[in-house]
């Protein structure tokens, strides 16, 4: 099964940034790296529930913006305290400019 | 390795020891019968959450089996012997240490007015935040003594509960030390738009109890009823055993830029030390901030094992208060110039600069977390002592990310 659900759009996103996309009930956060590739993860952080959206892209760094905990967004491993639980990542395609996410 | 205090400096120091290749004994004694767990919730989610809240640990149990630490709960280390280098506990105990780290953390100030009363009440432990929970009922008469960050928090928290909520201050505004009036004012007009009434330059001459209720007299002459006051006049750093063990002692234990006491086999960390600031010219501090001990806590531990790195991050804290979050990065008191930028939804930053033009603090406030990623670049802007230009700082089409590059 291959439910690919249309975030936005590859300007909504600078270089080494991340938004948030929230979809059927859930919320993602699509980031762009600083050498312009985009990736998805889970938008909420795994250790007290924060949108990642509000925190800061460093290279291949998502930071929570309340804790400072760390994932690499690219294969969602947590990097260190006070995370510990690695968040889930999805594929990205690009499509005429429009960011898919697979969510199935 | 021996660690007295089992907070969040305490825990992560024990795990720093592990991921820094320790493989020796580590042993963490915490004088709380919980595994240990995480305190910033206790004057917001522990409050206010619908279902009845558990104390949120910082690590499961099996982590602590798995990485071989010693976990002591419900026990207070009463002496140290730094000739035989141990630890005695209340149960009699000795527990040998090749190095010692004291993070015990702070209590909170006692108001010595308050002590015969049975209606007042501290906030530290869990179970003093369900015993607050409890009382924050629709209709109850909450009296809170000191306008600082967990006053403020547990006013929102207790408004959430619909219970009415009266704020005392002494001083000329909430949240005198550390957060500059800018950003008080919006709290301020916050919470009194929540109907919590906010009495400044008030002191407190007598509480009164009856069997229900205290009836606390002001300076100003009036008296108010209360159901239950908590008192939030700051915290005291927890240093009687090592004032005992004769380590340096003065506003905390004295530590120098590696965390170590007056005793080389003996480190502090975390709110109770006092320490000198690397980024400030090495003014001596003392900081009771959640950040800040995961970081000592951290330093500590690869200091324990020799690494002798000195503590140079900035300061950093944070404060929620209804859907409002405020995150302070550096000591803006040192600032002499204030730079503003507004970042839409009424969130903004106060850009703190010194004399010479270096960028020496940033405070701000906005709903939920939106002043967040701004105040990270303008922690690591003042981590390099950086001078950014002031239109640019205003400007805030212009990337902060931008200005770390430069």
């Amino acid at each position: 099964m291959s439910n690919w659900v249309e975030a936005c759009t590859s300007d909504d996103i600078d270089e080494e940034d991340v938004m948030r996309f929230d979809h059927a009930g859930k919320t993602f956060a699509i980031y762009r790296s600083p050498d312009d590739e985009f990736f998805a993860t889970d938008g909420l952080c795994t250790h007290e529930h924060i949108h990642l959206a509000d925190g800061l892209v460093m290279d291949e760094i998502i930071e929570c913006p309340k804790h400072n905990g760390r994932f690499n967004y690219k294969t969602g491993e947590a990097k260190g305290a006070p995370v510990c639980i690695n968040l889930k990542t999805y594929p990205v395609k690009i499509e005429a400019g429009k960011i898919l996410i697979q969510l199935g | 390795m021996v660690i007295i205090g089992a907070g969040e400096c305490g825990v992560r120091a024990a795990f720093a020891l592990r991921e820094n290749g320790y493989d020796g004994p580590v042993t963490l004694i915490g004088s709380e019968k919980h595994l240990p767990y995480e305190r910033p919730p206790l004057s917001k989610a522990a409050i206010v959450s619908e279902d009845h809240p558990a104390p949120r640990t910082i690590a499961a149990l099996s982590l602590f089996n798995e990485t071989n630490i010693d976990f002591i709960g419900s026990s207070t280390a009463t002496s140290i012997d730094r000739g035989e280098k141990s630890v005695a506990l209340e149960d009699g105990r000795k527990i040998p240490y090749e190095r010692l780290l004291f993070a015990t953390g702070a209590s909170p100030r006692p108001l010595p007015l308050a002590a015969g009363s049975k209606h007042c009440t501290t906030l530290r432990s869990f179970e003093d935040a369900l015993a607050i929970r409890a009382r924050f009922q629709p209709g109850a008469r909450i009296v809170i003594v000191g306008g600082g960050f967990i006053g403020l928090e547990l006013a929102a928290s207790a408004r959430k509960r619909g219970a009415s909520v009266t704020v005392i201050e002494a001083q000329s505004r909430i949240m005198m030390r550390g957060v500059p009036e800018e950003i008080a004012k919006v709290i301020d007009t916050r919470h009194r738009d929540e109907g919590v009434t906010i009495l400044c330059d008030t002191g407190i001459v007598s509480f009164a109890d009856s069997a229900e209720n205290v009836a606390i007299t002001l300076s100003t002459g009036n008296v108010i009823v209360a159901d239950l006051a908590i008192i939030g006049i700051g915290a005291t750093p927890v240093t009687a055993l090592a004032e005992a063990s004769s380590l340096e002692t003065g506003n905390g234990i004295v530590v120098n830029d590696w965390l170590q006491t007056s005793d080389p086999n003996i480190y502090a960390a975390g709110d109770c030390c006092i320490f000198p600031l690397a980024v400030y010219g090495g003014r001596r501090v003392r900081l009771e901030a959640w950040r800040n001990a995961q970081e000592q806590g951290t330093l500590a531990a690869r200091n324990m094992l020799g690494a002798q790195e000195p503590h140079q991050s900035v300061p950093w804290f944070w404060s929620d208060q209804y859907e409002l979050g405020l995150q302070v990065a550096g000591l803006s008191d040192e600032g002499t110039q204030t730079i503003r930028r507004d970042l839409g939804d009424g969130a903004f930053i106060l850009f703190h600069l010194a004399a010479d033009g270096r960028l020496i603090a940033a405070s701000g406030i906005g709903p939920g977390n939106s002043v967040a990623k701004d105040i990270r670049l303008a922690e690591m802007l003042i981590a390099r002592g950086a001078r950014p230009d002031s239109h640019q700082l205003a400007t805030a089409d212009v990337k902060l990310k931008s200005l770390l590059a430069a």
